[in-house]
């Protein structure tokens, strides 16, 4: 007997689907044993980082603030990576979007409301644009790999980030923290939904979600980033330009990046300091991935690595595992995904030994 | 000024040791075809494991500690990279993807291990030769080093002459080169691809340790701070040769030094923390000079970063 794996023709939808459920149930599993192993309430451990934060609804608004980010990074992500485009510096265009839209409120700081709020969210996109600008310009001028260079890239925001923070933006007003002034409520997200504490990323998030959707399933270009992905030959001959690929999927997964990073300030910290940067545009390739690059798919899987960051918490204060627990069950969910991606391309086939032909007789 | 001069040479090489090994292993990988994004974790595995080894053992051990926890870094560093290869080779998966969250996966689990070390310090890892010489004001800038710089030295000379030199080597490279070819006249190319990502997982835990029991000997979250990525881009810059993996790397350990050295002086006209984007920005910048250039045999390996599923 032996196992046998066969190409399908078209990948499975059933398993598209049932992956990567099967992966976060795996993960649960997995590390309630693990847990369990070295010495912890192993099934405790799982219900607080993954139950609590959907059963409690006073988790309900951080769950929602997490999961803004990690989608609206994450969609960008998902088209690059349908054209095989890996834009893994997203954390270095949120860190620039953010940092750009603060400029723009720290160089006009009396600007009234409806002037200010456009032109931040403006400039955080054009700042995640222009940092992803360079991989992209390096691919097609010098054939960089853009894996390399966006992560570089990453390294060096952080430390023009700190460099912001320590001296030219420092609040003069922050007891020599290296961090810099609040923003005026006028430079900060007004309540999309009032009367409700939906954070306002979240709307966006939604809102940009039906958009990707449509862009993915309902327009030419959607298709010619994936076709350029599946079959790079088969774009060419169809005239899809890979150049044109490679900078308007850098483009967009930048931007996207930049407003996330410029809503994030603009709504949740409301000043920038050192530990802005929180690892949202590495996470966001998880989910990605999770969400098998399908807008509503990153949509779900959004709202579920934003439970185990809320739930990590839980867990940490109510069966003490240590801080780092969520990054472990975030890239073991990402083995999952990864590992059983093969049972969408192939199927598996169990053979039964058939009685065996000699090789002389087989070359005869 | 010699005393200076002197000073800077001892820290330059003990900058470049950590990003040398693990380029070393990284380049054998992606000699066989493999491109292995999770340097960075498998290093922090590593730094953790040889730190966590060192510490418990120092009493019993004594002097041995220490290699004993270099060799459990390199085991470390190995266990882990056999995650990635079950998923890219046996699975077939994305070796991008794969490889992130095989550094994800070490970030996490170096500071679920590392939880409980943070604060303490054991004796430095340091060099073997007899204080007259390790000591000694000249001769220091040979003899007074961790015995891993001299490891990682002899490993990248190692190396360069298995690839070039040996038939399993030219095996590796045929693999790397064309794997369904190699396939065909029968060699094995998924048990030599685990093999070499197995290296490269022990070379980068030992790189990482370096950090954890040379440099500071202590432990910190995340204290490789990125050096695993500049491995990755030395490979690169390399043309995937030893002998320019050598020289990348030391050019790479100046860059550092001058970081460490402008942040010391307190004294420089411009910001520390441009001195600290430094080695990331002439990453960038040699990749591009590098990659457009197209020097004579810098060229990758064909088969790098493609899923090799033979037909069974």
């Amino acid at each position: 007997m032996r196992i046998r794996l066969e190409k399908r023709l078209t990948p499975s939808r059933f398993m598209q689907i049932a992956t990567p459920v099967a992966s976060v149930l795996l993960t649960m599993l997995l590390g309630a044993i693990i847990f369990q192993l070295i010495g912890f309430d192993g099934p405790n451990a799982i219900f607080q980082t993954f139950i609590t934060p959907i059963v409690a609804p006073y988790k309900w608004v951080d769950v929602l603030t997490k999961a803004a980010p990690l989608i609206i990074i994450a969609l960008g992500l998902s088209l690059g990576n349908q054209a095989k485009i890996w834009n893994i510096g997203a954390e270095g265009q949120y860190i620039i979007g953010a940092l750009t839209g603060a400029g723009v409120a720290y160089s006009a700081p009396s600007a009234p409301g409806f002037a200010a709020i456009p032109l931040m969210i403006a400039a955080g996109i054009a700042g995640g644009m222009a940092w992803a600008a360079v991989p992209a310009f390096l691919k097609t001028r010098f054939r960089v790999s853009e894996v390399l260079s966006t992560l570089m890239l990453v390294y060096v925001a952080l430390q023009v980030l700190n460099y912001m923070v320590d001296v030219p933006w420092k609040d003069p007003n922050g007891h020599n923290f290296p961090q810099t002034a609040p923003l005026t409520p006028a430079q900060s997200l007004p309540q999309v939904l009032p009367g409700t504490v939906i954070p306002p990323g979240f709307v966006v998030a939604i809102v940009l979600t039906l958009l990707f959707w449509l862009l993915t399933t309902r327009s030419v270009y959607g298709f010619s980033v994936r076709t350029v992905g599946a079959a790079p030959e088969a774009a060419r001959y169809g005239g899809f330009d890979a150049s044109r690929t490679i900078w308007s999927t850098l483009m967009i997964s930048g931007a996207m990046a930049g407003l996330a990073g410029v809503i994030e300030v603009m709504s949740q910290l409301r000043l920038i300091n050192l530990g802005f940067p929180s690892g949202y545009g590495f996470t966001a390739i998880i989910v990605s991935f999770l969400g098998r690059l399908h807008p509503v798919g990153v949509f779900l899987a959004g709202l579920i690595l934003a439970v185990t960051y809320v739930g990590g918490q839980v867990a940490q204060t109510a069966v003490h595992v240590p801080e780092a627990t969520a990054g472990i069950f975030q890239a073991t969910m990402l083995f999952f995904i990864l590992a059983s991606d093969i049972l969408v391309r192939y199927r598996v086939r169990v053979i039964r030994d058939a009685p065996r032909v000699q090789p002389a007789e087989a070359v005869a | 000024m010699l005393t200076f001069i002197i000073d800077a040479l001892v820290t330059v090489v003990g900058v470049t040791t950590p990003i040398l090994l693990a380029a070393t292993g990284e380049l054998v990988v992606e000699k066989s075809g493999v491109l292995n994004l999770g340097v960075e974790g498998m290093m922090l595995v590593g730094a953790v494991t040889g730190f966590a080894i060192a510490l418990t053992y120092g009493d019993s051990l004594g002097a041995l500690a220490p290699w004993l926890g270099v060799v459990c870094a390199a085991l470390a560093g190995a266990a882990s990279s056999m995650l990635f290869a079950a998923l890219v080779l046996t699975l077939g998966s994305n070796q991008v993807a794969t490889g992130l969250a095989l550094t994800i996966f070490g970030i996490g689990l170096s500071s679920l291990i590392g939880s409980g070390y943070v604060g303490t310090i054991i004796p430095a890892f340091d060099s073997l030769f007899p204080d007259s010489l390790a000591g000694d004001p000249l001769w220091r800038v040979i003899f007074g080093y961790s015995p891993l710089v001299y490891f990682a030295l002899i490993m990248i000379f190692a190396v360069g002459w298995f690839l070039n030199r040996t038939r399993a080597g030219l095996i590796l490279r045929a693999i790397g080169e064309n794997d369904i070819s190699a396939h065909s006249i029968g060699y094995p190319v998924i048990p030599i691809r685990y093999a070499a990502i197995a290296f490269g997982g022990a070379m980068a835990g030992i790189g990482g340790c370096y950090f954890s029991m040379v440099m500071t000997p202590m432990w910190a979250e995340q204290m490789t701070a990125g050096r695993g990525w500049i491995a990755l881009a030395l490979v690169v810059f390399s043309g995937w040769r030893a002998g320019r993996l050598l020289a990348g790397a030391y050019f790479f350990g100046v860059l550092m030094t001058l970081e460490l050295y402008a942040k010391a002086s307190g004294f420089s006209f411009l910001p520390s923390q441009f001195w600290a984007a430094m080695p990331y920005l002439m990453a960038v910048v040699v990749l591009a000079v590098i990659s457009s250039r197209g020097v004579a045999g810098s060229e990758a390996p064909a088969c790098l970063g493609r899923p090799f599923l033979p037909s069974s």
